[in-house]
C-alpha cells in the first residue's frame, strides 16, 4: 500500500525500545483492539522483551489462542513464546470484581474489609460494568508496573482497554474517582463519622439536610443508611485508592508510555480514532500512533479494477457470441469481477485512510490487511504483528 | 430448534430494544427499524442512552438534546421522532415531576448529589435512562396516564451493546435490591414488569462474523435467562458470495486447473498473465471461498438460535445517502410491523 505522505508508525523499533514500558491499546469496540494487543505482546516477545499482556474481554479463541482459560486474575505465561530470543510473554484477564475486592482487602483491617465486601452499595458499585471496569483497568495497569519495577518480571507492559464507547471513561477514571472523593455531598455522608464533623456539619446543615432528606425520599431509608456505611467503611482506604489513580495517572503521560489507537477503515471507527488523538493530545499523553486495522488488499495488485471488469465483459461477450454449444464463460470472468469488487472496496478503505491521515498530520499509521477469517491461533497472531511492522 | 415466525414475535410489541456487539451497526439497525415503522403511519420514537448522538449522525440532524425531535415526517402520515436520554437531566426531570423540588434541585446539584446518584451508583443511573423509557412507551395523551390514545405507537431504544444488556434491563431489580422501598424501588418494579412483559422484545445485531456471532448467543441465553422477551436476530452488512458456488467449489478441489484456464482466458483478451496476476486472482479467490464458507457456517448457527432471522444487506457506502431508508425497506419487506 503506498503511504501517501502519511508517516508510518515503526512498530518494531517502539517495541525494542527499552524505554518503552507500556503500550495502551485504545480504540471503540469491534475494531480488533484485543488481538492487535496480544500481536504486539507476542512480537515484543520474540524481540527478547519480557511482556505481560492485560486484556479486558478477549473473545474466546483468541483467549485460548493465549492459553488463557480462566478469568482468574494473574498473569500465565503463554508458552512457546520469546523463549529464543530470551523474552517472555505472561497473558491475563481483567476480573473487575476481584481487583476491587483485592484493592479493598490491602487498604483496610480484615474487620472493615468484611464491612465493605458485604456492604449492597458496594456490590453494585464493584460489579457493575459501567465505569468500574476502566477504574480497574487503571488499578491493574498500575499493579502490574509497579511489580514490574520491584522484582523485574516484566519489562513491557501492554494494556487493551475496555471497550467503553468514549476514552473519556478510560482516561477520566482517576480524575473521576478523584473529584467524587472531593464531591461536597461524599464528604457530607463521611462527616458523621468524624468525630469533629459537627462544626463541619453546621456549616452546611441546611443543603446537607435536604439533600439526605430529598435522597431518603426517593430511594428509601435504608438505602441512604447503606451507602452511608459503605462511604464511611471506604474512608480509611480512600486516601490510598485515589493516590494510586493519580500515579497510574501520571505514568500513562510519562514518555515510556506509547498510545496506540487502533481503528478500522470505516467512518464510524476513524471518527472515533480522530476523537481518541485530539483526547490524548488535549490530556498531553504520548500517542506513538495509529493502527488501521481490516485493511482491503489485493493479491494482484498490478491488475486495476476497471482492466479486470472489462477483461471480464470481454470474455462473456466471447463466450456469448460463440453460438454453437455455447461454451461456460468458465472461471475467469468470475475472479475478474471479484477482483474488481475488491480493488473498489480497497480504493474506498485507502481514501478513508488518507482522509484521517490528511487531518492529522504527523500521527504515523499502520495498515493491517483483512484475515479471510478470525485471529485464534499464535501464527495469527504472529502474522499480524509483522503486517503491523511493516505497516501494511 | 424452529424459530417462531417474525410476525408473531413482533404482536403487539410497542417497546424495541436493540443490542448487539459493539461496530456491528445497532444505530443504524435501530434507526431503520424506526423509520419502518414510521413508514407503516406509526408515531415512533427513537431513543438513545449513551450520549453517543448516533441518531443525528444517522439522520444528519443537529445534536440531540433533552427534547424530542422530529427526525422524519412520513407521507403516510407515520412520524419519526428522535431523543437522547442522559442520566443527570433525567434525575432532575424525575425530582422535578415527582417532588415539586423547585430551587432544592440546582441546590442538589450544587452538593454533588445528582453526580453522585447519576456516576458513582451505577444502577441508579441505568434506572433513571430506563425509567425515561418507560415514561414514553407508557406516555398517553389524556390528562393522566393512563387515560386517552397512547402518544407513542412504539418506541425503539438504541441499547448497550450486548456485554451490558441484561445487566441494563435487569438493573431495575438490582435497584430493587437496594433501595428496598421508596419511589425508586416501585418505580423499578414497574419498568421491570414492563421489559418482562409481551410489549417489550430484545433484538440483537449481528454480523456473519466469529465473535459478534459467539456474543449474540451469549446474550440471547443471558437475557432468556433474565426472563426478558427475545425479538428478531439481525444479520447486518450481509454480502452475496461474489463467485458461484461451483467455482468455489472447483478453487477448493482442482485449483490447478482453474489456473490453466485464467491463464489462457487473460492472454486471450489481452490482459496481463504473468504469475503473480494469475496466483493473485487466484489466492484472492480463494480468501473469498473461505469467507463464503465461514459466513455460511456462521449463518447456519444463527439459524439455529431459535429467534426469527432477518438479514440486512452490506451498503457500499455504509448509512450514509439514505442507506437507513434502504434497511427500512428491507425490514418492511422481511415482514417487520
Amino acid at each position: 500500500m503506498a503511504r501517501r505522505g502519511a508517516e508510518r508508525l515503526d512498530v518494531d523499533r517502539l517495541l525494542t525500545d527499552p524505554d518503552t514500558g507500556i503500550v495502551v491499546c485504545c480504540g471503540s469496540g469491534g475494531v480488533g483492539k484485543t488481538t492487535t494487543a496480544a500481536a504486539l505482546g507476542v512480537r515484543a516477545a520474540e524481540a527478547g522483551r519480557r511482556v505481560v499482556v492485560l486484556t479486558i474481554d478477549p473473545a474466546r479463541r483468541l483467549a485460548q489462542s493465549l492459553g488463557l482459560t480462566e478469568l482468574d486474575n494473574t498473569p500465565r505465561p503463554v508458552e512457546g513464546v520469546g523463549a529464543a530470543a530470551g523474552g517472555s510473554l505472561d497473558a491475563m484477564m481483567l476480573d473487575m470484581k476481584r481487583t476491587f475486592d483485592e484493592v479493598v482487602l490491602a487498604h483496610s483491617t480484615p474487620e472493615k474489609a468484611r464491612q465493605i465486601l458485604d456492604n449492597p452499595f458496594y456490590q453494585s458499585v464493584s460489579s457493575s460494568f459501567a465505569g468500574t471496569q476502566e477504574y480497574m483497568a487503571m488499578e491493574k495497569l498500575g499493579q502490574l508496573r509497579a511489580q514490574a519495577d520491584r522484582d523485574g518480571t516484566w519489562d513491557l507492559v501492554i494494556v487493551d482497554t475496555p471497550p467503553s464507547r468514549s476514552a473519556l471513561d478510560f482516561l477520566d477514571a482517576p480524575k473521576r474517582l478523584g473529584s467524587f472523593l472531593d464531591g461536597r455531598f461524599v464528604r457530607l455522608l463521611m462527616a458523621p463519622a468524624k468525630a469533629s464533623g459537627r462544626a463541619y456539619l453546621k456549616v452546611f446543615s441546611v443543603g446537607a439536610n435536604l439533600a439526605a432528606a430529598t435522597l431518603s425520599k426517593v430511594l428509601g431509608g435504608q438505602f441512604l443508611a447503606d451507602v452511608q456505611t459503605f462511604v464511611a467503611a471506604l474512608d480509611t482506604m480512600f486516601g490510598g485508592f485515589r493516590q494510586r489513580a493519580d500515579v497510574t495517572y501520571a505514568l500513562l503521560g510519562e514518555p515510556s508510555t506509547a498510545f496506540v489507537v487502533v481503528a478500522a477503515p470505516e467512518r464510524d471507527a476513524l471518527r472515533e480514532a480522530t476523537f481518541f488523538v485530539d483526547r490524548l493530545a488535549a490530556e498531553g499523553m504520548p500517542l506513538a500512533g495509529v493502527v488501521v486495522n481490516r485493511m482491503q488488499v489485493l493479491a494482484a495488485p498490478g491488475l486495476s479494477g476497471s482492466r479486470a471488469a472489462a477483461a471480464a465483459e470481454q470474455l462473456e461477450d466471447r463466450a456469448d457470441d460463440a453460438d454453437t454449444d455455447a461454451p461456460q464463460p468458465g472461471p475467469t470472468p468470475a475472479l475478474l469481477r471479484l477482483h474488481a469488487a475488491l480493488a473498489e472496496v480497497a480504493a474506498r478503505h485507502e481514501a478513508r485512510v488518507r482522509q484521517f491521515a490528511a487531518s492529522h498530520p504527523g500521527v504515523p499509521l499502520s495498515m493491517v490487511p483483512a484475515g479471510a477469517t478470525d485471529i485464534h491461533d499464535l501464527d495469527g497472531l504472529r502474522s499480524v504483528g509483522a503486517s503491523l511492522a511493516s505497516g501494511g | 430448534m424452529a424459530a417462531p415466525p417474525l410476525e408473531r414475535v413482533l404482536d403487539g410489541v410497542r417497546l424495541h430494544v436493540v443490542t448487539g456487539k459493539g461496530g456491528v451497526g445497532k444505530t443504524s439497525v435501530a434507526s431503520a427499524l424506526g423509520l419502518a415503522l414510521a413508514r407503516q403511519g406509526r408515531r415512533v420514537l427513537l431513543v438513545e442512552v449513551e450520549g453517543r448522538q448516533g441518531i443525528s449522525q444517522t439522520f444528519g440532524v443537529p445534536p440531540l438534546g433533552t427534547a424530542e425531535v422530529r427526525l422524519v415526517q412520513d407521507p403516510s402520515g407515520g412520524e419519526l421522532w428522535g431523543l437522547s436520554v442522559e442520566a443527570k437531566a433525567a434525575l432532575l426531570e424525575y425530582l422535578q415531576t415527582f417532588y415539586k423540588l423547585g430551587r432544592a434541585g440546582g441546590t442538589l446539584e450544587r452538593m454533588g448529589v445528582v453526580d453522585f446518584a447519576t456516576t458513582i451508583a451505577p444502577g441508579v443511573r441505568d434506572v433513571l435512562l430506563t425509567g425515561k423509557v418507560y415514561e414514553a412507551v407508557g406516555r398517553t395523551t389524556g390528562p393522566r396516564r393512563g387515560q386517552g390514545r397512547y402518544a407513542w405507537d412504539a418506541v425503539v431504544l438504541d441499547a448497550p451493546p450486548t456485554g451490558r444488556i441484561t445487566r441494563f434491563l435487569g438493573v431495575n431489580e438490582q435497584v430493587a435490591d437496594l433501595a428496598r422501598v421508596g419511589p425508586i424501588h416501585g418505580q423499578a418494579e414497574s419498568i421491570t414488569r414492563m421489559l418482562r412483559s409481551r410489549r417489550s422484545a430484545v433484538h440483537i445485531v449481528t454480523l456473519l462474523e466469529e465473535m459478534p456471532v459467539q456474543e449474540s448467543a451469549d446474550a440471547l441465553a443471558e437475557l432468556a435467562g433474565a426472563g426478558f422477551g427475545l425479538g428478531a436476530l439481525v444479520v447486518n452488512q450481509v454480502r452475496e458470495p461474489l463467485l458461484p458456488d461451483e467455482l468455489l467449489a472447483r478453487l477448493e478441489g482442482d485449483p490447478d486447473s482453474v489456473e490453466e484456464q485464467v491463464r489462457a482466458d487473460l492472454a486471450a483478451v489481452g490482459v496481463r498473465s504473468g504469475a503473480r496476476t494469475v496466483g493473485g486472482l487466484l489466492a484472492e479467490g480463494r480468501a473469498h471461498a473461505e469467507r463464503v464458507a465461514l459466513e455460511r457456517a456462521l449463518a447456519t448457527q444463527v439459524a439455529a438460535l431459535g429467534q426469527p432471522v432477518v438479514t440486512l444487506p452490506a451498503l457500499l457506502a455504509g448509512t450514509d445517502d439514505g442507506g437507513v431508508s434502504v434497511l427500512a425497506d428491507e425490514l418492511l419487506g422481511q415482514g417487520v410491523h
